[in-house]
């Protein structure tokens, strides 16, 4: 399927062993990882950086007509292993109707993920029997899989570019009945491997989505996206995500993923 | 009127972000988190009642505030409304929520006060959550959060990798607001037809402090995903299920269940499964005909995402009664006789639209044994962060006069309703 890097993947590795040979100093990129490296080192620097993470963010929407509506939450995560099952915390702040609700989710890659939804008025737990993973989330223009990490085997990886700063992948769904786009097209800091940019096209060939990082900053040492913003092009409106207050290993147990922080939130992790 | 007025302020206020800012501002001065809202709730009975004067079934301002803070050691939370009825010409207060949440030890939380608590698996049916409710709100369009009606109660959790245990003391029994005639028309088996304001329920309450007390248990674990859970009340039935011969008062006999639950991902949705055994102990050997008998309860349920935004959600309960011939043999005469398996049958169908600022929602109840129907449709729109205006309907349809949902038929109504958030 990759004959693209398949054909190019034996220079850099020639250039490697001369390189070796010369006992210069070989830097991370001497040898081009092949695409599966590549992407799984993104997945891995955009959703599993660190054991566990907090962050509060703050997500400004605005629709074609300039009105913006807001959304304040505060994410814990835990990973149970990289690369595989993570749990996620989401408390809400902001607006006021969802103040204090708490959506939970156990997500999982070999299966569907397991949601909790907790109204905090009727004191009650609900279970969320949800598989599609292309809706909004919270009502804003990123997606549930935006959030939660979109599976690298649900889609054909290909380099088709490598610039000096960023690898271009293109990416085509596996199950194109499944999800909105025909395929999206990916950079990836050759660096750090945190995806930047994300463009996304639809049946007709046109860009109708771009998810991009607006900025990047280092937090105990992992390089995290604090700014980002997702435009829907079809629509004309977008949102702005802010991550603030972001803290990584913190001492976070697996039993916050259940449900007694359902009903009691864990003030320790939420202040 | 008020709701009209409501409307026509929340235009002029135009942008709303105007007001909302330095509300805010003024609200994060405090020392505690202060939200709350203001609302404006109206709504119509769809037909004449002849047993209810009243044709307005709903029409009432509303204030909600609720104060919380969140300490190291604890978390206190004050939730009250203060609310003008139109309906019945009062301004009152209620207090929803006044609680303390400890967490004495790594191991256990106690949440002591008035607090709403829920559990339970089933989708509007309760088997094992028998804490108050509040059919009234519940019938007559007001939010879904007045359904479940606050107990002044302790609840002791133990947390335990092999079994989480939670136990609920309430020291003074609180009946479920029930249909009693008033602002809503039932089905009186004395009288043999519907009544209302003229024919109220008289009922003599379990009242006293300690004597008249409940508790409730639960046993969870969840096991890779799949919840599941024992429960167990000793206490009274919620609603007037017996009969005083002597005063023709209607009582609340002494009730014990035992019950079980289990849910989890089935298929590409999730599928739940209860069941609870109500001993309804004064009648243990079900021939006392002024006490309900005991009955079985069953209750399996799935839900989906069916479309894009579109989940669909189907329930099917039942009610069994024990002792059937015993019932049927003292069953005063002239008074309709209940079934011996009542079947209900649940829809719910839920579409999000508009970045999900639209909810149109329908949840339906049908019993083809009493051949009657209850159905809510409701649309509700997010107008802003702050503004939300919502529609619906409370519609009662039956054959017979007599069954659980076939005697409110007069009591059919449609309501709107307009809030600000804060």
């Amino acid at each position: 399927m990759n004959l693209t890097s398949e054909s190019r993947s034996w220079l850099p590795a020639v250039l490697a062993l001369i390189a070796a040979a010369t006992a210069l100093p070989a830097r991370g990129g001497a040898a081009a990882p092949s695409v599966d490296e590549i992407v799984q080192k993104a997945e891995l620097a955009a959703y599993y950086q660190g054991d566990n993470g907090r962050a509060r963010v703050k997500m400004t929407i605005t629709d074609a007509q300039d009105r913006t509506r807001n959304r304040e939450f505060i994410i814990l995560r835990r990973d149970v292993k990289d690369g595989e099952d993570q749990k996620f915390y989401v408390y809400f702040e902001e607006p006021a109707d969802v103040r204090k609700m708490v959506y939970m989710v156990w997500k999982h890659t070999t299966r569907d993920d397991d949601r909790w939804l907790y109204l905090p008025a009727l004191d009650l737990v609900k279970r969320i029997a949800a598989s599609d993973k292309r809706t909004s989330f919270a009502g804003s223009h990123f997606l549930y899989e935006d959030v939660s990490g979109r599976s690298i085997a649900d889609d054909t990886h290909e380099l088709t570019e490598t610039t000096d700063t960023h690898y271009v992948l293109k990416n085509t769904p596996k199950d194109p009945k499944s999800v909105e786009f025909a395929s999206y097209t990916i950079w990836i800091d050759k660096k750090t491997f945190m995806p930047t940019k994300a463009e996304y096209v639809d049946d007709a060939g046109k860009k109708h989505r771009v998810v991009e990082a607006l900025e990047i900053k280092e937090i105990q040492g992992f390089p995290t996206v604090v700014k980002s913003r997702v435009q829907d092009l079809k629509s004309g409106g977008n949102t702005v995500s802010e991550f603030s207050e972001i803290r990584y290993n913190i001492d976070l147990p697996d039993s916050v993923f259940t449900e007694r922080y359902l009903r009691r939130a864990p003030r320790r992790y939420l202040r | 009127m008020v709701c009209l007025a409501l409307v026509g302020a929340a235009r002029g206020e135009e942008p709303a972000a105007e007001s909302g800012p330095s509300l805010k501002k003024i609200l994060e001065k405090l020392p505690f988190g202060l939200h709350g809202f203001v609302e404006a709730r109206a709504g119509s009975r769809l037909q004449k009642d002849p047993a209810i004067s009243e044709t307005a079934s709903i029409a009432e301002t509303r204030l909600q505030l609720e104060a919380s803070k969140l300490l190291d050691l604890a978390e206190v939370r004050v939730k009250g409304d203060i609310v003008y009825d139109a309906v019945e010409e009062e301004a009152k207060g209620e207090l929803r929520s006044a609680f303390v949440l400890l967490t004495p030890f790594e191991i256990a939380d106690v949440k002591i006060g008035r607090q709403v608590l829920t559990w339970g698996t089933g989708d509007l049916l309760f088997i094992n959550d028998l804490f108050p409710k509040d059919w009234k709100s519940f019938f007559i369009g007001r939010d879904d959060e007045y359904l479940k009606a606050p107990s002044d109660a302790v609840r002791i959790s133990y947390f335990h990798p092999v079994v989480n245990v939670d136990f609920v003391y309430t020291p003074r029994f609180r009946a479920d607001t029930y249909i009693d005639g008033d602002r809503l028309s039932y089905w009186s088996d004395a009288l043999g037809r519907r009544v209302g304001e003229g024919n109220k329920v008289r009922a003599s309450e379990p009242d006293d402090w300690i004597g008249d007390d409940e508790i409730a248990l639960r046993l969870h674990r969840n096991l890779r995903g799949t919840e599941l859970a024992l429960y167990g009340y000793h206490g009274y039935w919620r609603t007037p299920a017996g009969m005083n011969p002597r005063n023709g008062r209607a009582t609340f006999p002494d009730l014990s269940v035992l019950g079980a639950s289990a849910r989890g991902a089935v298929g590409k949705g999730i599928g739940n499964i209860e069941a609870g055994y109500y001993h309804s102990r004064d009648d243990s050997d079900g021939d006392n005909p002024f006490v309900r008998n005991s009955e079985l309860r069953i209750l399996v349920g799935y839900e989906q995402e069916i479309a894009r935004n579109l989940t669909a959600g189907v329930q099917y309960y039942v009610e069994w009664m024990m002792d059937y011939g015993g019932y049927r043999r003292m069953l005063p005469a002239g008074v309709r006789a209940r079934d011996e398996f009542r079947h209900l049958v649940t829809l719910r169908l839920t579409k999000l639209l508009m970045s999900q600022n639209l909810k149109l929602s329908f949840f339906a109840y049908y019993s083809p044994s009493d051949d009657d129907a209850y159905l809510r449709p409701k649309i509700h729109y997010k107008i802003d962060d702050h503004w939300a205006a919502e529609i619906g309907g409370n519609i009662f349809l039956g054959a017979r006069d007599h069954t659980f949902f076939g005697m409110f038929e007069r009591d059919t109504n449609a309501y709107a309703a307009v809030r600000y958030s804060f």
